[in-house]
C-alpha cells in the first residue's frame, strides 16, 4: 500500500465518522443544487448544449498542436511573452526569474488551481517573495496554511466562526458573525495590496486560439484588479485549456457558471490579449503566458481517457459525488479533488501511488451525468483500476483468483468449501471484528451475513423428493 | 560524439509530445449516445442556450430583468439631463465627493451636468487617486440581453481598472448597444476591432460578489458594491 493510500484511508476514516463535517458539507451544497437546476432548466436544451461542448473540446484536444501554435503566435504578435513549460519545475523557475529580473517587491495572486498544482507559492516564498492570495476563499486557506478544500469553493469546509477567529488571530480584527463584515475585512486588506503589488499572477479558464486571448472567470473582481494595476502580469495556462474560436465562449461561459456554481453567468468573464496596448491608459507593461504541460501529454497519449483533458474545472462532479461529500476535499491529498481528481491524478503523479483513488468510488455515475463536457468519469475510474492491475499484478491476488476459479469449476469442492464455511462461521462470530478475525478488513466496520443453513442445491433436492 | 544535434526548444519538446500522443485517434464523443448521429456542431449552440426574443424592446426588457436579478440597477432615461438628474440623487445619497471617468461623448455630457470633482483616466492616473473615488462613470461595448451582462473593453471603459476599482460603477449605454446574446456581442467587437483588439475585454454581470463564507452571497467582494446601468435612446 502506498503512503498516499495509507494517508487517504486514515483521513477518510476520520472524516466519514465526523457527522458535523458531513452535515456541514450537505448544508453548504443544498443551495447549489436548487440554483443549478433552476438555471439548467432555463436552457432550451441542457443535454444538447453538453453535446456541443463535448464536441468543441474534442476538436480542441485532438488538434492540440495546431491550436496551441495559433494561440501562441497570436499572443506573441501583440507583445506577450509565451513560455512553454514541459514540467512544473521549468514553470516555477521561469516565474521566479521574471520576479527577480524585475526586482519585484510584492506579488498579488488570483485563484489558480494550476499554480497550486506546481506549488508556485512555495517556490516564490523560498526565493524571498511575498505572495498574497486575493480570492477570499484562497486567502482564508492561505492564512490557515492549508490547501484548498474544493477546486471551486476553497473554504467551503469552514464556518463563519472559524473565519472570524482566524481573522482575529492573524489580522487583529474584531470578532463578528456576519459574513458581510468578514468579507469587508478582507476587502480592506486586499485594496492596499492591489495598489502596492508590482506583479500579478493569475490562472486561466479558457485559452482562445483564434484570437490569442486568455479568458478568466471570477465573481469577486480580484482577478480584474490583479491584472489591471501591477506592472507585470503572469498567467499560467494548462495546455488543455484551449478553445478553437472566440465564439465558443458564448456556450462555455454560461455552462461553466451553471454547472459549477449554480449561476446563470459568473460576475466577471474577462479576456486578455496582451500587455497594455498603445493608447490604453493602464494595464501591465509585461504580459507573460506560461503554457504548462506537466504530464498532460501523458494523459493525451491515452486515447481511451483523453477526454479527461476536456475538463473545464467547474467542480460539478465533486458537488454530486457521495465519496467527496463523505471523505471531504482534504482526504484526497491532491490538487484536484473528487471524481476528476481521482481520474487524472494517477496520470499526472503516478498510477501506483494514486490508484487507490479510483477504488474510492461507488461507480454510481453521478459525476458522468453532471459533467458539462461529458467526460466518461466513472468508466475512467474502472480503466485506472484495470491499468493498475495490468501494470503491477499482485501475485497473491492472482493465486487467490486462480484458486477461486478452480473451486467454482468443481462442484464437489465447492460443496465441501460451503460446508466448511457453515461449520467455521460460529467460531468466526466469537472473534468477529477483532485482530484474530481472518475477515477483519470487512467485519471491522460491517457485520458479515450468516450463511444459509442449507444450500440451494440441498433445498432443491429435498423439495423435489417431497 | 556523433553529428551535432540541435538542442530542442521547450516549444518543440511539448509539440513533439503532443504529436506523438495524437497518433492514436480518440473515440468521438458525438457518437457515444447514438451511432450515426449528425455532429452537434451542425447546429448553432444558441438554439440550446436560454431563449432570447426577437424585438429590441423585448430584449431590453429581458436585459433589465436579468440585470436586476443579478442585483444591478437599471433605468431607461429619455436624455442626458435625466441621466444627470438620477446621478445627482445617487451622489447625494452616497455622499460622493469625487468620481472617476474617461472622456467620451456620453460621459463628457453627463459629467458636465453633474459637476463633481473628477479623476480622468484617459492619459494615465495615480492608483490611489482612482481608488479614493466614490463612483466610476464609463461607457461600454454592449449590453447582453440573454445574461444581463455589460460588455466593456479597455477603450470603451477608460482602461482596465476604472470599471472595477471605485465602489459604484455607472454604465452609460445607447439602445442600439443592446444585443441578444454573448455570441452577437463577441461578433460585434470582432468586427469592430479586427486585428487591433483591445488588451482587455470583460463581461460584467452584476456587482462584484462572493459566496466564499458559508456559501452566503455578499456583494462588493473586491470590485464595485453597486452597478447602475443607464440606457439612453
Amino acid at each position: 500500500m502506498s503512503v498516499q493510500s495509507k494517508e487517504f484511508n486514515e483521513s477518510a476514516t476520520r472524516y466519514t465518522a465526523d457527522l458535523t463535517h458531513r452535515g456541514w458539507i450537505q448544508k453548504a451544497l443544498a443551495g447549489y443544487y436548487v440554483k443549478r437546476d433552476e438555471f439548467r432548466n432555463r436552457y432550451q436544451s441542457w443535454p444538447e448544449a453538453r453535446k456541443v461542448a463535448a464536441e468543441v473540446k474534442w476538436e480542441a484536444v485532438n488538434h492540440l498542436d495546431r491550436y496551441l501554435e495559433e494561440f501562441a503566435s497570436k499572443l506573441e504578435a501583440r507583445g506577450t511573452k509565451v513560455f512553454w513549460a514541459p514540467s512544473a519545475k521549468e514553470a516555477r523557475e521561469y516565474i521566479v526569474d521574471v520576479a527577480r529580473q524585475n526586482k519585484v517587491r510584492s506579488i498579488i495572486k488570483s485563484k489558480s488551481m494550476t499554480a497550486e498544482e506546481i506549488h508556485l507559492n512555495d517556490a516564490l516564498e523560498e526565493a524571498g517573495f511575498e505572495v498574497v492570495e486575493s480570492d477570499l476563499g484562497e486567502y482564508i486557506v492561505q492564512l490557515r496554511q492549508e490547501p484548498p478544500y474544493h477546486l471551486v469553493f476553497p473554504a467551503m469546509h469552514l464556518t463563519r466562526k472559524q473565519i472570524s477567529d482566524l481573522f482575529h488571530d492573524k489580522l487583529g480584527s474584531e470578532p463578528t458573525n456576519n459574513p458581510e463584515d468578514l468579507t469587508m475585512i478582507a476587502r480592506a486588506v486586499m485594496r492596499k495590496k492591489y495598489c502596492e503589488a508590482d506583479m500579478g499572477i493569475s490562472g486561466t479558464n479558457f485559452a482562445i486560439a483564434e484570437t490569442g486571448m486568455i479568458s478568466i472567470t471570477e465573481n469577486e473582481g480580484n482577478a480584474r484588479l490583479t491584472t489591471s494595476l501591477p506592472k507585470i502580469h503572469v498567467a499560467i495556462v494548462g495546455i488543455e485549456k484551449i478553445l478553437p474560436k472566440l465564439s465558443d465562449l458564448a456556450l462555455f461561459l454560461p455552462m461553466l457558471a451553471t454547472a459549477g456554481a449554480g449561476q446563470p453567468i459568473t460576475c466577471y468573464n474577462t479576456l486578455y490579449g496582451g500587455p497594455r496596448q498603445p493608447g490604453e491608459p493602464d494595464g501591465p507593461q509585461e504580459f507573460h503566458v506560461v503554457l504548462l504541460d506537466n504530464r498532460r501529454t501523458e494523459l493525451l497519449a491515452d486515447a481511451e481517457q483523453r477526454d479527461a483533458l476536456h475538463c473545464i474545472r467547474c467542480g460539478a462532479c465533486l458537488n454530486v459525488c457521495p465519496i467527496f461529500k463523505n471523505v471531504g476535499g482534504h482526504s484526497y491529498g491532491t490538487t484536484y479533488q473528487g471524481p476528476i481528481g481521482s481520474v487524472i491524478t494517477p496520470h499526472l503523479r503516478g498510477l501506483q501511488e494514486w490508484k487507490h483513488l479510483s477504488s474510492a468510488s461507488s461507480l454510481c455515475g453521478a459525476c458522468t451525468e453532471v459533467c458539462p463536457v461529458k467526460i466518461n468519469l466513472h468508466h475512467h475510474l474502472l480503466h485506472n483500476r484495470r491499468n493498475a492491475i495490468h501494470e503491477h499484478f499482485s501475485p497473491f491476488e492472482k493465486i487467490f483468483q486462480q484458486g477461486m476459479t478452480f473451486m467454482m469449476r468443481h462442484p464437489g469442492l465447492y460443496k465441501f468449501a460451503a460446508q466448511m464455511g457453515r461449520l467455521a462461521q460460529p467460531l468466526q462470530r466469537l472473534v468477529s471484528g477483532t485482530v484474530l478475525d481472518p475477515l477483519r478488513p470487512w467485519t471491522k466496520t460491517r457485520s458479515f451475513p450468516s450463511l444459509a443453513k442449507k444450500s440451494f442445491r440441498q433445498q432443491w433436492a429435498e423439495r423435489k423428493k417431497s | 560524439m556523433g553529428g551535432a544535434k540541435e538542442i530542442m526548444t521547450n516549444r518543440e519538446i511539448i509539440l513533439g509530445r503532443i504529436r506523438e500522443a495524437l497518433k492514436i485517434a480518440a473515440p468521438h464523443p458525438a457518437f457515444h449516445d447514438e451511432p450515426g448521429e449528425a455532429s452537434p456542431l451542425a447546429v448553432s449552440p444558441e438554439k440550446w442556450l436560454p431563449p432570447v426574443a426577437q424585438s429590441l424592446d423585448q430584449q431590453i426588457e429581458l436585459f433589465q430583468k436579468n440585470a436586476e436579478d443579478l442585483r444591478a440597477e437599471f433605468r431607461a432615461c429619455a436624455n442626458v439631463s435625466e441621466v444627470a438628474q438620477h446621478l445627482k440623487t445617487l451622489a447625494s445619497a452616497g455622499g460622493w465627493k469625487k468620481i472617476g471617468r474617461h472622456s467620451g461623448e456620453l460621459t463628457d455630457a453627463v459629467a458636465r451636468e453633474l459637476g463633481l470633482p473628477e479623476v480622468l483616466t484617459d492619459n494615465g492616473y495615480a492608483v490611489n487617486d482612482l481608488e479614493s473615488c466614490d463612483a466610476a462613470l464609463t461607457g461600454c461595448e454592449a449590453l447582453v440581453a440573454q445574461t444581463g451582462s455589460v460588455m466593456v473593453s479597455a477603450p470603451s471603459a477608460g482602461g482596465r481598472a476604472l470599471s472595477v476599482l471605485p465602489p459604484h460603477h455607472i454604465v452609460l449605454a445607447r439602445r442600439n448597444q443592446v444585443v441578444p446574446d454573448l455570441s452577437v456581442a463577441l461578433q460585434r467587437v470582432q468586427e469592430k476591432y479586427q486585428d487591433k483588439f483591445p488588451s482587455m475585454l470583460s463581461f460584467i454581470s452584476g456587482p462584484s460578489r462572493t459566496g466564499d463564507i458559508e456559501r452566503i452571497l455578499v456583494l462588493g467582494a473586491h470590485g464595485p458594491k453597486k452597478l447602475t446601468i443607464l440606457l439612453l435612446p
